[in-house]
């Protein structure tokens, strides 16, 4: 009786509004990779789908163009994100066709459910600690994270950066206690830049990518917890040929300088 | 399920409203002949639609585990932490949100329309964004955040808190609309009859105003609750994510599904139940079903 009061837009735009409400939330929840959910690979053999992860955001992409233009006619598209996700993404049968992971672990998932050619490790990166430009925490060793006033932000162990920082405070016996566990590295990075956080476990290299927000601060446990990246072509990979030629790439002369000069360490 | 809460509340009319609606038809069931299947077929596919994901969770649930993975303390955690938060944040919805309802409704100033679709931005906006909104100005070095840090010493990200900020932004537009809706649509006569014989406008809007537009405050919160519990992108953005203090269940599902989708699957499961069980029983408590 109530309700046949109401106009009637006032039903049916809460009900609308909460659908857009509700789906909105779940699109929120891979908004730092690119274009997390790739249409399928119609295309052909134009164009290659690489899943790589968040690490990689920067020199994939301009390993992409070179590719682009080396290969006329065709695309690159990327997907970048947590590896942990992409690799679950790729289980669950998205159309890729190349997968750059940040750990061996990662690779596995995707390894173990459908055949692919061999992970070849094509870098390797290190954590640092990552310190707003004004270090207000005045952090200067690993130590300094265990301070009760520090305020931390670690990857969360399921990925990779989180599982290596997991091991590199291991190996230091110290032990630290985040106010936040963030999805991927890139997260991670963005607390510290905004200041929410005095210091944070990242790569060496979104250090470098983050050009002055962030300084980056090398301590020597991190040689304990090296990630290795795997790249693969998969078995099934809807661009075929085109896929494993990116792979090449990735591991010629060529790739390595794009890589090294952002701060990868070569295998 | 929160696509039929304005009906459910319909029937429990307040008794001032009751007289206001005499002489309406009062159901469907009054006007015979069958349902146009113009109607009855894109209503029962988008029904399917709505319920088909559930099904696939229910397929895909690892059913042989489901107890033990159910009593892990870590779940319960989520889960209590999801509850408080939710109900905490419709809690202040409700406190600032019907007034801001009510002003919308009932006050004429320039700009009003400028200001109701200002009240819609959060549901426009990607979660995730405005949780980066939220970081620049209750952050540590936002714009009001930075006071409260040095005044009061308070900052809200990585807090509990914080996860009830993140939920009301996120949450308070439901109410918001549900409850201008009622408003407008409601007779005003009664509130103009109780101003003549005396009452001041608190009293109108306490002793008339407020008992007529339950229905919609009700349904409004229902959404705004059913809303905040889902919360995933400014919460994560803006509260982060830790066990006990911010990981709620859409956060713990995100993070199972990076290395185990079956435990994903059940935390799901969980959050589902229980949010219908609480809804249904709800609706049993405010509404007299027919």
């Amino acid at each position: 009786m109530a309700f046949m009061r109401l106009p009637r837009w006032a039903i049916a735009l809460p009900v609308a509004l909460s659908i857009a409400g509700l789906s909105g939330c779940g699109s929120g929840a891979p908004a730092t990779s690119t274009g997390s959910t790739p249409a399928p690979a119609g295309g052909g053999a134009g164009e290659v789908t690489v899943f790589a992860a968040a690490s990689l955001t920067g020199t994939f992409t301009e390993l992409g163009k070179i590719f682009e233009a080396a290969h006329p006619g065709t695309t690159v598209r990327f997907n970048f994100g947590s590896s942990a996700t992409l690799a679950q993404q790729i289980a669950q049968g998205a159309p890729a066709d190349v997968f750059a992971a940040a750990s061996p672990a990662t690779m596995k998932i995707v390894t173990d459910a459908s055949p692919a050619g061999t992970p070849a490790t094509f870098v390797r990166n290190k954590l640092q600690i990552a310190v707003p430009a004004d270090n207000p925490a005045k952090v200067d060793e690993l130590k300094d994270l265990t301070d009760s006033e520090v305020k931390v932000a670690l990857c969360a162990e399921q990925v990779p950066c989180g599982a290596a920082a997991v091991k590199a405070l291991d190996a230091a016996g110290l032990k630290v206690t985040p106010v936040t566990l963030e999805q991927d590295v890139k997260a991670t990075l963005t607390k510290v830049e905004l200041g929410e956080v005095d210091a944070a476990l990242v790569y060496r290299t979104d250090v470098i990518a983050s050009a002055g927000k962030v300084r980056g601060i090398s301590f020597p446990e991190a040689d304990q917890a090296i990630n290795d990246y795997p790249i693969a072509a998969l078995a099934k990979a809807p661009a075929g040929d085109l896929a494993q030629r990116f792979v090449d790439l990735v591991l010629s002369r060529q790739g390595k300088d794009v890589l090294t000069k952002a701060g990868f360490e070569a295998p | 399920m929160t696509s039929s809460t304005p009906e459910r509340a319909g029937p429990a009319a307040p008794q001032g409203g009751a007289g206001g609606a005499g002489g309406r038809p009062v159901s469907s069931d009054r006007i015979s002949g069958r349902p146009p299947w113009l109607l009855v077929v894109p209503a029962v596919l988008g029904l399917a639609f709505l319920v088909l994901p559930l099904t696939g969770l229910l397929i895909r649930a690892p059913w042989t585990t489901l107890l033990r993975r159910l009593t892990e303390p870590h779940v319960l955690e989520a889960l209590r932490l999801s509850l408080v938060c939710a109900t905490v944040a419709t809690a202040v919805c409700l406190l600032l949100g019907v007034p801001l309802a009510w002003l919308l409704a009932r006050v004429s100033f320039p700009g009003r329309r400028l200001v109701r679709a200002l009240v819609t931005v959060p549901l426009v906006l990607p979660p995730v964004v405005g949780g980066v909104a939220l970081l620049l100005v209750l952050g540590r070095r936002g714009l009001v955040g930075q006071w409260l840090d040095s005044t009061f010493g308070i900052t809200l990200p990585f807090t509990t808190a914080g996860v009830i900020v993140a939920e009301a932004f996120v949450a308070m537009p439901f109410l918001v609309i549900s409850v201008e809706g009622a408003l407008r649509a409601a007779d005003q006569r009664f509130e103009e009859a109780a101003a003549t014989l005396g009452a001041s406008r608190w009293t109108v809007f306490r002793r008339v105003t407020l008992p007529l537009i339950m229905p919609g405050v009700v349904a409004g919160a229902v959404l705004c609750w059913a809303r905040a519990l889902g919360e995933f992108g400014a919460t994560i953005t803006f509260a982060g994510n830790f066990p006990g203090t911010t990981r709620t269940m859409p956060l713990a599902v995100y993070l199972a599904l990076e290395t185990e989708p079956e435990a994903a699957i059940v935390l799901s499961l969980v959050l589902l139940a229980v949010s219908v069980i609480i809804l249904a029983g709800l609706r049993d408590r405010w509404v007299n079903s027919p």
